[in-house]
């Protein structure tokens, strides 16, 4: 028997970005709030010290802020024909775990998604025609309008601090931003970050080839920044140990800079950490959540009541916990019934390297942040025909010189050999004077019928409980897309007076083993009709309405930007649904 | 709906630790804890790392030692102003990485069943990198006797031993039991990867891979740099310990 703790009101599994949004939310309205954390608790004095944290092996190549897993782990195939086998390490995307989620050790690329990505199928079918859709395509629209979810984007970026050049502002094109991101109701809180060599000849080279080339909006902050909330963030150094690092100079927006500090202040605030979530506690009759029960570190099993629950613990495990709760009916791609697992999605990406002639080039590549960045958005969602090209999807591109740590970045031209003295000369000749965009292309990746998620039949976890098992493959339609896209990108590479190109496309099959950014994304999506989205567009759960999802889990299908930037505002829209509708009339906000 | 009472303190609840039977998640030791009131904070909670010692092989038998240096040597050889992969300490570092958790697959999913599957559902050996060495080395100094006359690896003259690893390559040259080429690109990913980890883990010596490369190690702040377009950054590297000439 597992034991009970007291009752709260609310209790909030995982205590990543969404989480600490929440908590700090229902608490402001005077709730009794608990999260509970599958990982360790994690800031930056005692985890990520500048003492040590700068070392590539430990954090990048051996994952150490990472879950592990041998504590949970997915199932992976392309196809149905095949039998799924485990991820044993992880390679295509990285599972977050600790205090701080995916937020500790982000890049913080913070970008909106456009007006038309939110009524993707209604945009598409009116401009094309339905048949210009592959037919086993299942993109569907959001709900939600980008002109409702813009309040929210705004107050995510002015927790932050994000540092950016507006492109759109009420309306009205601004030079220097992007001029196709939809109208903001105010100018980025602080300005872009300075641009590296490398960046401003990006920039160059992509205005000479008659694209509008802006700053990337970056949680790595250009300047010192006071909050809303009267927490304090430090100009970013630059110091190259971003991404999958945690930041030691509380420079990088996450819960442990914007949120955790104030909000742990809060008498009605408790957190727990080492502490996994194993299932939401439902009712007799199946339509109510009565809590959670989780285990320890030290494998003890307890349960935690409350009349709210909210599930905010990163895409793919709102979906494991939703199928190993029993909540939402599983997805059966072959009926095509069933929306828990439906509609799974990630990001189709890839780079062109650039070498230099290193007499007359240095960029300096150890010089750089997570989310600095030279872009274009002209390849992106719908800003361009795709009337001529037969497919649909687009993505940004740019330079991101993130930083040079020389176990990634030591990088030679094609036709090198891999090892011996003319791989070792060729190292040295092209460490400063090659641009490496890391995920220079970022493409969208849409939704189709049988790439999905549900339970493994063979592997299970350390409980004994089914593994989750993906499958996934990348269609013709996005390799199209990067095919096309690439191309655009190696052109601007070239023009910025690269003398050899490493042109890397995305390929099928989808490869488990190579990083594809950790933007996975549905499995559980927002819509209006129940058949074919497990919340309705407030992210409460159709069948259970004292439980919301918060994450990338709602998102029908992957735009071709960074998630979080709206998974913070979607976070804030439920809260504000919550606060002003549900608490007053705990029950469905939208009739089925 | 209504509030608790205030808890203005951490509660570190160790009465929830069952002694002995604590999972251990993370090279951080875990345990778990409520937290209430303020910012936990306990000193080395992130566990710093530990230097990698000096001093004889702690996984590699004294032979599978020799034959990894001068696998080392081929993969990295040393030239007029840069060491090679042995004196760099490369086969140091992989030593002591297959003695480590690396070695042990520690935090890996291992369970069973092993299957083979395609080469998009990543390993799925049933052996870890360690054991995978082992039996590697064995067979590369097997095969090499079997054709260059009982002489093992590390006693071939460079050109054969350059001839090996570019067979191995190309999947030419058989190792009994072993897929020699995913053996080889395993060897050259490793070799490479302790010349430029930080000193530390016991590679990349004096930083000299850092050094021969122009990368300033473990700074922090570029803050004056990043505006000073195609400007050699002026000063040497230094590493996790700090550098050479601080203690000297
Ligand atoms: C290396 C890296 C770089 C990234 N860069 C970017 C970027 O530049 N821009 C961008 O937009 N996005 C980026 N992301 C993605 C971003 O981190 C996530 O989108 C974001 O953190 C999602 O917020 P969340 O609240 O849904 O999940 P998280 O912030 O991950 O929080 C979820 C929390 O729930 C916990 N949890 C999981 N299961 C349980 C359980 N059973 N019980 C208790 N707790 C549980 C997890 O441990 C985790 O702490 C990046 C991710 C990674 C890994
Ligand atoms: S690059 Fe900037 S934001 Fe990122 S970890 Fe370094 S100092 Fe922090």
């Amino acid at each position: 028997m597992p034991r009970r703790l007291p009752k709260k009101d609310v209790v909030i599994i995982g205590f990543g970005w969404t989480g600490a949004i929440m908590a700090n939310e229902l608490t402001d309205e005077g709730l009794d709030v608990i999260a509970i954390e599958r990982g360790p608790w994690r800031d930056a004095p005692t985890d990520f010290p500048p003492t040590y944290m700068q070392d590539e092996l430990r954090y990048r190549v051996r994952h150490e802020l990472f879950l592990r897993p041998d504590q949970l782990t997915f199932t992976f195939r392309n196809m149905m024909s095949q039998t799924a086998l485990p991820i044993r390490s992880w390679g295509a995307f990285m599972p977050p775990n600790g205090v701080g989620g995916g937020g500790t050790h982000w890049n913080a690329e913070m970008w909106r998604f456009l007006p038309s990505d939110f009524v993707l199928r209604t945009h598409l079918t009116e401009r094309y025609g339905a048949s210009f859709l592959p037919a086993d395509m299942t993109i569907q629209d959001w709900g939600i309008t980008y002109d409702e979810l813009e309040p929210h984007y705004d107050r995510f970026e002015y927790l932050c601090g994000t540092s950016g050049q507006a492109g759109n502002l009420k309306g009205k094109i601004l030079e220097g931003g992007n001029p196709f991101e939809g109208p903001r109701s105010r100018p980025y809180p602080t300005p872009p970050q300075a641009q590296p060599f490398s960046h401003t000849l990006f920039g160059k080279a992509a205005q000479e080839l008659g694209y509008k080339p802006f700053p990337q909006p970056s949680g790595n902050l250009s300047q010192a920044y006071t909050n809303p909330l009267g927490l304090r963030l430090g100009p970013c150094t630059y110091c190259g140990f971003c991404e999958w690092f945690g930041c030691s100079n509380y420079s990088k927006a996450s819960p442990q800079t914007t949120l955790i500090p104030y909000l742990i202040r809060k008498a009605n605030f408790t957190a727990r950490d080492n502490s996994e979530v194993i299932r939401i506690n439902l009712d007799r009759s199946g339509t109510r959540a009565t809590g959670v029960t989780f285990v320890d570190t030290s494998g003890e099993e307890w349960e935690q009541q409350a009349d709210l629950v909210i599930l905010s613990a990163f895409a793919l495990f709102n979906v494991q916990l939703l199928l190993h709760s029993g909540i939402g009916k599983p997805y059966d791609p072959v009926a095509n019934t069933g929306v828990v697992g439906r509609n799974y999605t990630h990001q189709t990406i890839s780079t062109v390297n650039g070498f230099f002639d290193n007499r007359k080039f240095n960029f300096n590549p150890f010089i750089g942040s997570g989310s600095i960045g030279m872009c274009i958005d002209e390849f992106n969602g719908d800003n361009f025909d795709h009337g001529p090209h037969g497919f649909v999807g687009g993505g940004y591109m740019g330079q991101v010189q993130t930083g040079g740590r020389p176990i990634e970045s030591t990088l030679v031209p094609p036709g090198t050999p891999k090892w011996g003295a003319d791989w070792k000369k060729a190292v040295k000749d092209n460490y400063l004077s090659t641009v490496k965009p890391g995920t220079g292309v970022h493409g969208s990746f849409y939704s189709y019928r049988d790439v999905y998620l549900d339970l493994d039949p063979t592997y299970t976890d350390r409980f004994g409980r089914p593994l989750m098992r993906i499958t996934m493959d990348l269609k013709e339609n996005e390799i199209k897309q990067n095919k096309f896209l690439t191309d655009k990108f190696a052109e601007i590479i070239k023009a910025m007076g690269a003398e050899k190109l490493a042109v890397q496309y995305r390929k099928g099959p989808y490869d488990i083993t190579t990083y594809q950014t950790t933007h996975v994304n549905g499995g559980a999506v927002m819509g209006t009709d129940p058949n074919t989205s497990a919340l309705n567009r407030y992210l409460q759960s159709w069948d259970v309405p004292n439980l919301f999802v918060l994450g990338a889990t709602a998102f029908p299908q992957n735009p071709g930007y960074n998630p979080t930037l709206t998974v913070g505002a979607l976070a804030y829209w439920a809260a504000a649904a919550i606060r002003g509708k549900y608490l007053k009339n705990p029950g469905r906000l939208v009739d089925a | 709906m209504k509030s608790s009472n205030p808890t203005w303190f951490v509660i570190r609840r160790r009465e929830f630790l069952a002694g002995t039977a604590m999972f251990l998640f993370g090279a951080t030791r875990v345990r778990a804890a409520t937290i209430a009131g303020q910012l936990p904070w306990t000193p080395n909670a992130g566990a710093p790392p530990s230097r990698a010692k000096l001093g004889p092989w702690e996984f590699f038998t004294g032979e599978e030692g020799r034959a990894m240096e001068a696998l080392a040597d081929c993969i990295i050889p040393p030239d007029a102003e840069t060491p090679g992969g042995k004196d760099a300490g490369c086969a140091v570092f992989v030593d002591r990485q297959l003695a480590g958790p690396y070695g042990r697959r520690e935090g890996l999913y291992v369970r069973p069943p092993f299957q083979a599957g395609t080469k998009s559902q990543g390993p799925q050996s049933e052996k870890g990198p360690a054991q995978h060495y082992r039996e590697a080395l064995a067979a590369l100094d097997r095969g090499c006797k079997a054709k260059y006359g009982e002489r093992p690896f590390a006693d071939l003259p460079v050109a054969d031993k350059d001839e090996v690893l570019r067979e191995l390559e190309k999947g030419d040259f058989k190792l009994d039991g072993i897929d020699g080429q995913s053996f080889f690109e395993q060897v050259v990913k490793d070799v490479q990867m302790g010349f430029f980890a930080d000193p530390i883990y016991g590679g990349n010596r004096d930083m000299v891979a850092w050094k021969m490369i122009g990368y300033p190690g473990a700074r922090y702040n570029y803050l004056d740099w990043v505006s000073r377009h195609n400007e050699r950054f002026p000063l040497p590297p230094v590493g996790i310990t700090g550098s050479a000439q601080w203690t000297r």
